[in-house]
């Protein structure tokens, strides 16, 4: 179970309301999509999630419960650069969660249990489709290969919750899609709560069981930053046409079955 | 005709441009050298090749006469220890304090300020202070190279792991890891190439501050020999020393190349895509 829950959230940097009066209850196992124009609060919103951000006022829990300000390892993370360590190989990129959690000290894995990450990581490796490539670093993989890395590295620490922050806006239309038929099976199987961050409205329809939008309601021109962005939409994509979500009974009933 | 700036040499004829400037150099050298003997058979400034062969093999290979020792090759081992030693601790303290500033905001606000300011005290100036502290041992000349060298270290790899994209640094949280982890896996390991880096450039001023420090006060260095025998005029010492501080400077600097592309070939890799 992995329910967030967003009470009354606002965020404020200095004068600049970014968020304001956000409501939110995301259900376990729910796909959301986010999006908005740029400047409408959606990295913040993920930060929120991540914990690398705290909000001005109200609370985001986690199952019910407040979580520390600060990322762990129970909600992994997708950017849209700069994910992978360069110095490590696939392999070694992936198996760095594991020799994090079982050797506090040294975070090296050596002999029968290094054995057994590596069988484990080989496993997520080849999940993502990068079997072949396992010795690379990843200077030599392609974007969208290096996506599938970053994705693999996220779920070796299985985590509840699942954030994209604009995970595939820097690959080619083909490669996009690929990394679709890719996530969407991933989602599906470990039952996680995705959060997608994401420019392309296609996609986020095309994904997500759920999907919101982000936007400034009120506007003082002589003080653009003077009103935050809400939630202007809020949809349901589970039927056959997209339908807002009333209140959060929906997102309930999503939570039972 | 192509424009001179796509006239790209071959590899053969690379080589034989890389080694002409010598050449000339050499050439100049002896002409310069025979028209001075010509017209004085005394005379020490340049000495012929010649000459400088005969010394150097005197030093190196007949055991000097007071002490017993081949004067060469025991001013070499004393220097080189010095500077392994000063150089070796500076990485050290510099790969140490570099960490924790670039990577602990608090570390950052209680020493950044200071190693910025400590790197501009010009070594040359406390050089008495640690003959006074130290006295004129071996330790003085350790730590003038350490002083020299480490503060210009510290700022550069704290800089270069503050550069490290902030992502990198969440993503290894979210993958579970501690600070130490996070330092000794993701952070270390990426700001060694940037180490290596530093010291070639380092190689230069750490053996100016060793020559300068034997210079004043040693007994056997290969800065201490140069200027023992200045007083003599004794060129034909003089020259194959400095043609041997370098050749050994050089040798080092490929040595430090030939590591860093072994021991971390994935940031070649990159430099190479750029």
């Amino acid at each position: 179970m992995s329910t967030l829950s967003f009470r009354n959230i606002w965020v404020e940097y200095g004068d600049q309301i970014v968020l304001e009066r956000i409501n939110l209850e995301i259900a376990s196992g729910t796909f959301l999509s986010i999006v908005g124009p740029s400047g409408a609060g959606k990295s913040t919103f993920l930060r929120l999630i991540l914990g690398q951000e705290k909000p001005s006022q109200g609370t985001v829990l986690l199952d019910g419960k407040p979580f520390p300000a600060e990322p762990g390892p129970d909600r992994g993370i997708v950017f849209q650069r700069y994910s992978v360590f360069p110095h490590l190989t696939v392999l070694g990129n992936v198996l760095l969660g594991y020799e994090f959690a079982e050797r506090r000290l040294t975070a090296r894995l050596l002999g029968e249990p290094r054995r057994k990450a590596v069988e484990q990581s080989l496993a997520l490796i080849e999940a993502v489709g990068l079997g072949p490539h396992r010795d690379k670093y990843p200077s030599a993989l392609s974007g969208g290969m290096q996506q599938r890395l970053a994705i693999a590295q996220a779920l070796a620490k299985r985590p509840r919750v699942l954030l994209l922050d604009e995970p595939f806006g820097a690959l080619d239309p083909g490669t996009r899609a690929q990394m679709h038929a890719l996530i969407k099976p991933l989602w599906r199987d470990l039952k996680m709560t995705i959060v997608m961050v994401t420019h392309d409205i296609k996609e986020a329809f095309g994904l997500a069981t759920r999907l919101i939008a982000l936007d400034r309601v009120r506007r003082d021109p002589q003080a653009p930053e003077r009103f935050g962005a809400r939630i202007t939409y809020d949809l349901d994509l589970t039927r056959d046409g997209a339908v807002p979500v009333l209140g959060f009974i929906r997102a309930e009933a999503e939570a039972r079955s | 005709m192509p424009r001179a700036m796509n006239v790209v040499p071959s590899r053969g004829s690379r080589i034989i441009l890389a080694l002409l400037p010598f050449l000339l150099i050499a050439l100049v050298y002896v002409i310069g050298s025979a028209e001075r003997r010509a017209a004085n058979p005394d005379d020490k400034l340049l000495p012929p090749v010649s000459e400088m062969v005969a010394t150097t093999k005197r030093l190196a290979a007949e055991p000097d006469r007071r002490s017993g020792e081949y004067v060469l090759w025991a001013d070499t081992a004393a220097s080189l220890q010095r500077l392994a030693l000063g150089l070796g601790i500076s990485a050290l303290v510099g790969l140490v304090l570099g960490l924790a500033i670039g990577l602990l905001p608090v570390a950052g606000a209680s020493f950044g300020t200071l190693v910025a300011v400590l790197s501009m005290i010009p070594p040359m100036a406390v050089l008495p202070i640690l003959f006074i502290v130290f006295g004129l041992g071996e330790l003085s000349k350790v730590v003038l190279i350490i002083i020299g060298v480490t503060p210009m270290l510290v700022r550069d790899l704290s800089l270069e792991v503050g550069s490290m994209p902030r992502e990198q640094l969440i993503k290894a949280q979210t993958l579970g890891g501690s600070t130490w982890q996070v330092a000794i896996r993701v952070a270390l390991p990426q700001i060694m190439p940037r180490l290596i880096k530093c010291m070639r450039l380092m190689i230069g001023p750490a053996f100016l501050f060793l020559i300068s420090a034997e210079a004043i006060a040693a007994d056997v260095g290969l800065g201490y020999r140069i200027f023992l025998v200045r007083r003599y005029l004794s060129m034909d010492v003089i020259l194959p020393y400095v043609a041997w501080i370098t050749l050994l400077a050089y040798l080092f600097d490929l040595a430090l190349v030939f590591i860093g592309r072994r021991a971390f070939p994935w940031a070649y890799e990159q430099e190479a895509r750029r």
